[in-house]
């Protein structure tokens, strides 16, 4: 900790630095306790749970190693909500990634009328809390009286409406519909503070050149945010597995019969609901591995060679 | 990372030709601009869709979704309010939020300041144990802290027989508080790594003490980096409601979990107007908050992600 080539010179100085060190201590120690009892403790618990066979509440846990895992494995609800988070982290990042830099590319470069209003508009559902969107959509999709069923009966393509939440096969890219509304304002206005720092030489220079908005898009401004899209990429994704299960359990709690069930979401219904918290657990160890493999396999897979600004 | 400088209005110079597109209508821009209205509406019109929806009573819900209520009926909210006891989670949710940001600050703030200028034992594994814990959703966790509550409170059954871990606003609190120190600490320490160090001597040869330096000097200073974090974190709090029907098991409860029980319950009872004046009892304060600080979240809500 102290450095010892000083020590010999100044005496006095590592009285400072112990000062220093004290000081240091006791400050960093309320956030270093609080961190161990409510973040690393519960976080060692998901592990050391998954290998028991335990309700929670009662005082028999039995030690039963990987059994849980491999009910997993062939627990086909368990297989059908990784499904669905899979299909909900692949649909919602595709469609929200490229609107949110379409959007903050038009928004920095052409003059659209209304653009500050336009953005506070978009970024308002990031501030909503999940029970508030859920309750949006349920108004929205509603069977009978909703906007959209409503909307479509009045322009005459009754033909078109569903039971958006209640039809096993249409409720989760109503879900991602959802999710899409959610978040790609957020990511649009930090697009557009990065896009802010993209040199204007650059745009000039290829206009002379004759390159289209589209080409500028791909060329220029893509490339030179590229350090700033990965993050966010990653950042994205691994939120999305939190906020498919906060929107869907508000919304449908799963429904209709597991059919827009998340992973995080069954972890919560087998622990706590239902009171098998060992194989709850064992949900939530796989919770954790998916998201940092899928971290590691995104910034391994967008790793590009970093154009510098000058 | 980021420059904030400028943004569209700012002073922008484009060539001739890209000029000439900026300020006539060529298709591009014409498409542009319709779809970036549309967008918006998609967001605008259900919004304050129940705003309006919230003066209905019952019978106007029947038929088409867009006629205008007939006048201000404000019955629905005296209903929220009072039968579907909103005003009463109100109150608790503003305590909580208010307690959970006091606490974050008073814990994360001086952490972070020593830990970006100070050298003390075990410093280097917080730091990695802070940044690894901004990749842990509290979501992930929240069973196994609620099960150590539970637990807590059976030690504790001889002086609370009924309990004071669970059913606690102000273990709500701490437990928001204790699970937003990886984000708060992360911000805050990068601002205070990024002041020079002149500062610190200065004073010091002044002879002010080492707390004296840490209150009254760089405290004042981080107040950007401070009102931004305290801005995710609000909303963080304020918008939960997984933490807290999981801590909250009886009949005190957040508002975001009661908003959450009308909604299943009105449902059933197709009464829809008490269930649109709730939410926009509940999002009236975030969107009063939003239009208050809007310039600056706009502005920062880059660090609101991983950088």
């Amino acid at each position: 900790m102290s450095s010892s080539t000083t020590r010999a010179e100044k005496g006095k100085k590592t009285v400072l630095e112990r000062k220093r060190a004290r000081f240091g201590l006791l400050w960093a120690l309320p956030t270093a306790i609080l961190f161990i009892i409510f973040m690393v403790v519960p976080t060692i618990n998901v592990f050391r749970m998954s290998l028991f066979k335990w309700s929670g509440f009662s005082d028999d846990a039995t030690f039963v190693g990987l059994s849980n895992f491999k009910t997993l494995a062939g627990d086909m609800n368990f297989v059908h909500a990784c499904q669905n988070t899979i299909l909900l982290l692949v649909v919602v990042t595709s469609i929200t990634m490229p609107i949110a830099i379409i959007f903050a590319a038009i928004l920095t470069q052409d003059r659209i009328i209304g653009s500050g209003f336009l953005r506070f508009v978009m970024y308002v559902p990031s501030i909503l809390s999940a029970v508030v969107i859920a309750a949006i959509f349920s108004a929205i999709y509603d069977q009978k009286d909703g906007l959209l069923n409503g909307t479509l009966g009045f322009l005459g393509l009754g033909a078109l409406q569903r039971v958006w939440l209640g039809d096993q096969k249409i409720v989760i890219y109503s879900v991602a519909f959802a999710m899409v509304w959610q978040s790609f304002g957020y990511y649009m206005v930090m697009y557009m503070s990065s896009m802010a720092g993209v040199d204007r030489s650059l745009y000039e220079a290829a206009s002379i050149d004759g390159a289209g908005k589209v080409r500028q898009l791909f060329s220029i401004t893509i490339p030179m945010i590229w350090q700033n899209i990965r993050t966010t990429l990653t950042f994205f994704i691994i939120s999305s597995v939190n906020l498919s299960f906060v929107l869907v359990t508000a919304m449908t709690n799963g429904g209709p019969d597991g059919a827009s069930q998340t992973i995080l979401g069954y972890m919560y219904q087998q622990a706590y609901t239902n009171s098998t918290y060992g194989y709850g657990m064992a949900i939530g160890v796989v919770i954790f591995l998916f998201s940092f493999i899928l971290s590691l396999l995104v910034s391994q897979v967008t790793k590009r060679e970093i154009v510098q600004q000058l | 990372m980021t420059n904030e400088t400028k943004t569209t209005k700012g002073a922008v110079f484009k060539p001739a030709k890209a000029r000439g597109s900026a300020t006539s209508w060529t298709v591009g821009r014409t498409v542009g601009q319709i779809v970036l209205v549309i967008s918006a509406l998609t967001i605008f019109v259900p919004v304050v869709w129940v705003f309006f929806a919230s003066f209905k009573d019952k019978s106007e819900f029947y038929g088409s979704p867009w006629t205008l209520p007939k006048g201000l009926d404000w019955q629905n909210y005296v209903d929220a309010f009072r039968d579907a006891h909103l005003g009463q989670y109100f109150g608790t949710s503003v305590f909580v939020t208010a307690l959970a940001m006091v606490l974050a600050l008073i814990i994360a703030l001086p952490c972070s300041y020593v830990m970006a200028r100070f050298d003390f034992p075990g410093k280097k594994i917080l730091k990695v144990a802070i940044q690894g814990g901004l990749f842990i959703n509290v979501n992930y966790i929240v069973v196994p802290i609620f099960l150590m509550l539970v637990d807590a409170d059976k030690l504790l059954y001889d002086i609370f027989p009924d309990g004071f871990f669970v059913n606690n606003p102000v273990m709500l609190a701490v437990v928001y508080a204790a699970t937003s120190l990886p984000f708060t600490v992360f911000l805050l320490q990068d601002f205070f790594a990024s002041i020079p160090k002149d500062f610190e001597e200065a004073a010091l040869i002044d002879g002010a003490s080492q707390f004296k330096i840490m209150t009254r000097i760089f405290f004042p200073m981080a107040m950007p980096a401070i009102s931004m974090s305290m801005l995710f974190n609000f909303l963080s709090y304020w918008n939960d409601y997984i933490i807290s029907m999981t801590l909250m098991t009886g009949d005190n409860r957040t508002i975001q979990v009661g908003l959450l029980n009308l909604m299943q319950t009105q449902k059933a009872a197709t009464n829809y107007g008490r269930l649109y004046a709730g939410m926009v009892i509940v999002m009236v304060p975030v969107l009063i908050f939003y239009a208050i600080v809007q310039k600056k979240l706009l502005q920062t809500s880059t660090m609101g992600g991983l950088k």
